[in-house]
């Protein structure tokens, strides 16, 4: 198993044009584990998950994998260990399944070599861990958001990385597809021991999917840790500027959030209890 | 709540750690291995079978026209004259007027084809053809310009219709440029600046002190009347050099159809990509243009009937420059011999591609899309 992968982002300042994004910011990503960024709109969560991945250069600071500058390594040697998909890919129109999902071995390809039985072999274990084999001859743009999304998965499969990074995979999804691409993901870190970094929006399914939960403000880290460590109501008002009440999980024994807002809210319970979150979930 | 809070340290002998396997998801079943392996043989069969009917349908068009015209010459002749050997009639006819048009028919149908469908390629768009954005209107001015203003010819003619098309390149790019260039915007913004070009064309053609009506049509819809062996030799330079540079860049086009962030995450240089792409592709058209003029559509024809042809999957670069070159070769005689007058074969291209031109237009206004 290869999970030993490690990537951090050291002091990184990280902006478009004349704008600062994220602001010299420390990260380690815990190989092996699954890696929830969380955050407000527009607080820097996809530009720091583009520099991670090598997309975005750094203005300051440095994103280091296994020691070496991912800004410096070679492309495709990088790309054979770390995938990204991004939040809107484009799917080509009338492309083939089997085709898009193909184009994720891009990376293992000389620029003239042929294709061989490896590249069948992953396509064909990518398609069956997504469940999208009986797809393979459907066009990409004929699927439903959550077929679309499984093949997009089983395209970044098929790349066969180490680290996988994901911005927000299960936005247009309704709540069944959510959680069966975020079942998928976890059962790819539990098996094989990919590391996964991931943005998602929903608070309470990265409190329940995450190993480590990441939370940014403002282009800042703000806090990092356990799903109970990091989703307090303390960093919900900070982060989200929103009163919550965080309970406890009665299906996953991880915290939830309630958010806590100016409606159908009980006397009692705008009264925010300090009652942390149970010592047992951690 | 457990497994996952204690796993971090191990994986809690779960599974069975396979061992010296590629990252990533378990192995699928052989049956499943062998239906992709399948299902990518279909596809890559009738990549060949295309590529193949393409090619033995422009050798078929490429001796037919050599053969065929106001008089007829027989293969056997033809070949002798290709020899070098001296038929009597055949050497002049066939040697001098008609091997170095269908050369060049070839040559140019190749080129537009194959630049025509990078650029659509590569920004994702059908309109974003060469001859729609300005470009290939960029190269025929100067062209225009070199002969009729400044009595150049040869290398300093493709000279300047080179360096004329990349300037067009690089101002359409950057007037489109704001944050990124949207597709939309290129196009539209194209389209102007080749309105602008062609009118340069005309006055300058208008202004020309031997007015030469077979002048004016080649600069303004492509022409091969009247080749010669000097102005096809560039072109082929270019293509032979051209070609191999753009080849060599396929896989990486079609990874940046999934889109610039996903391309680099497969390992995509992609500004490096697109500078070397684009200026390969202007350098043929601006060759190409150079010699045949602007023929119209056949850039943004090729590309469009190579998808249909190929249906789903692989690159479909050499299926359009093949398609090209077929285009120009029908059209050219098609019409020289099948009307009463003899019309140079980019009126007859042009006919051709306007209707499919209108037919984009109206498709995408009715999906709600933005061109």
């Amino acid at each position: 198993m290869t999970a030993s992968h490690s990537l951090a982002a050291e002091g990184v300042t990280l902006g478009y044009g004349d704008r600062v994004v994220v602001e010299s910011l420390d990260l380690v990503v815990p190989p092996g584990e699954i890696t929830v960024i969380v955050g407000a709109n527009a607080c820097g969560k996809s530009t720091l998950l583009r520099s991670l991945s090598r997309l975005l250069a750094p203005r300051e600071g440095r994103v280091v994998l296994d020691g070496k500058e991912v800004h410096r390594m070679p492309a495709k040697k990088l790309a054979r260990t770390l995938g990204l998909l991004p939040q809107s890919p484009v799917a080509p129109e009338g492309i083939t399944v089997l085709d898009l999902v193909g184009r994720g071995r891009h990376p293992h390809q000389g620029i003239f070599s042929r294709w061989n039985d490896k590249d069948d072999a992953a396509v064909a274990a990518a398609l069956e861990a997504t469940r999208t084999t009986d797809l393979a001859g459907r066009a990409v743009d004929e699927l439903s958001g959550g077929q679309r999304q499984r093949v997009w998965i089983a395209m970044a499969l098929a790349q066969q990385t180490d680290l996988l990074l994901l911005d927000e995979p299960t936005t247009f999804l309704d709540a069944s597809h959510q959680i069966e691409v975020l079942d998928l993901l976890t059962d790819l870190n539990r098996t094989r021991g990919t590391t996964i970094v991931m943005v998602l929006h929903d608070l309470n399914l990265a409190a329940r999917y995450a190993d480590h939960l990441i939370a940014l403000a403002d282009g800042r880290l703000h806090a990092s840790g356990t799903p109970a460590e990091v989703l307090t109501e303390d960093n919900v008002r900070t982060v989200f500027g929103l009163d919550s009440r965080i309970i406890e999980d009665p299906v996953s024994g991880r915290p939830l959030m309630l958010p806590i807002g100016r409606h159908h809210v009980r006397p009692q319970a705008a009264a925010s209890s300090p009652d942390p979150v149970p010592e047992t979930s951690r | 709540m457990t497994e996952r809070s204690e796993r971090t340290g191990g994986h809690g002998g779960l599974l069975i750690e396979p061992a010296k396997e590629a990252p990533g998801v378990p192995a699928a079943p052989p049956s499943v291995v062998r239906a992709v392996a399948r299902g990518r043989r279909r596809n890559a069969s009738r990549r060949r079978l295309v590529i193949l009917t393409l090619a033995v349908l422009v050798v078929a068009g490429f001796a037919v026209t050599l053969m065929a015209g106001q008089t007829f010459y027989p293969p056997g002749d033809v070949l002798r004259v290709i020899l070098g050997e001296q038929v009597p009639g055949a050497s002049f006819t066939v040697g001098r007027l008609r091997l170095p048009r269908a050369v060049l028919a070839v040559i140019a149908g190749f080129s537009f084809g194959l630049a025509g469908v990078t650029f659509q390629t590569m920004l994702r768009n059908p309109l974003a053809s060469p001859d729609i954005i300005g470009i290939s209107s960029g190269a025929s001015a100067a062209a225009a310009v070199a002969i009729v203003s400044l009595s150049l010819g040869g290398t300093q003619v493709s000279v300047l219709a080179i360096v004329s098309a990349l300037a067009v390149a690089l101002l359409v790019y950057t007037l489109a440029f704001r944050d990124g260039v949207a597709g939309t915007r290129l196009i539209l913004i194209g389209i102007g600046i080749s309105a602008i070009l062609d009118s340069i064309t005309a006055y300058v053609l208008s202004q020309a002190a031997e007015w030469d009506l077979q002048e004016a049509t080649r600069w303004l819809t492509g022409s091969l009347n009247g080749t010669t062996w000097e102005q096809v030799l560039p072109a082929l330079v270019a293509l032979a050099v051209l070609t191999p540079v753009l080849l060599s860049r396929a896989r990486n086009l079609s990874a940046m159809q999934l889109g610039d962030d996903t391309a680099s995450a497969l390992g995509v240089r992609v500004e490096r990509t697109r500078v070397t792409v684009i200026v390969a592709a202007v350098g043929l058209i601006a060759f190409a243009t150079a010699a045949a003029g602007p023929i119209a559509f056949v850039a943004f024809l090729s590309g469009p009937i190579a998808a249909r042809l190929l249906g789903a999957g692989g690159s479909l670069l050499v299926p359009a420059g093949l398609v090209g070159a077929l285009l120009v070769l029908v059209a050219d005689f098609t019409g020289q011999f099948a009307f009463d007058t003899r019309y140079p074969v980019g009126v007859v291209t042009g006919v051709l591609g306007a209707p499919y031109l209108v037919y984009l237009i109206v498709r995408t206004h009715r999906a709600g899309g933005s061109l």
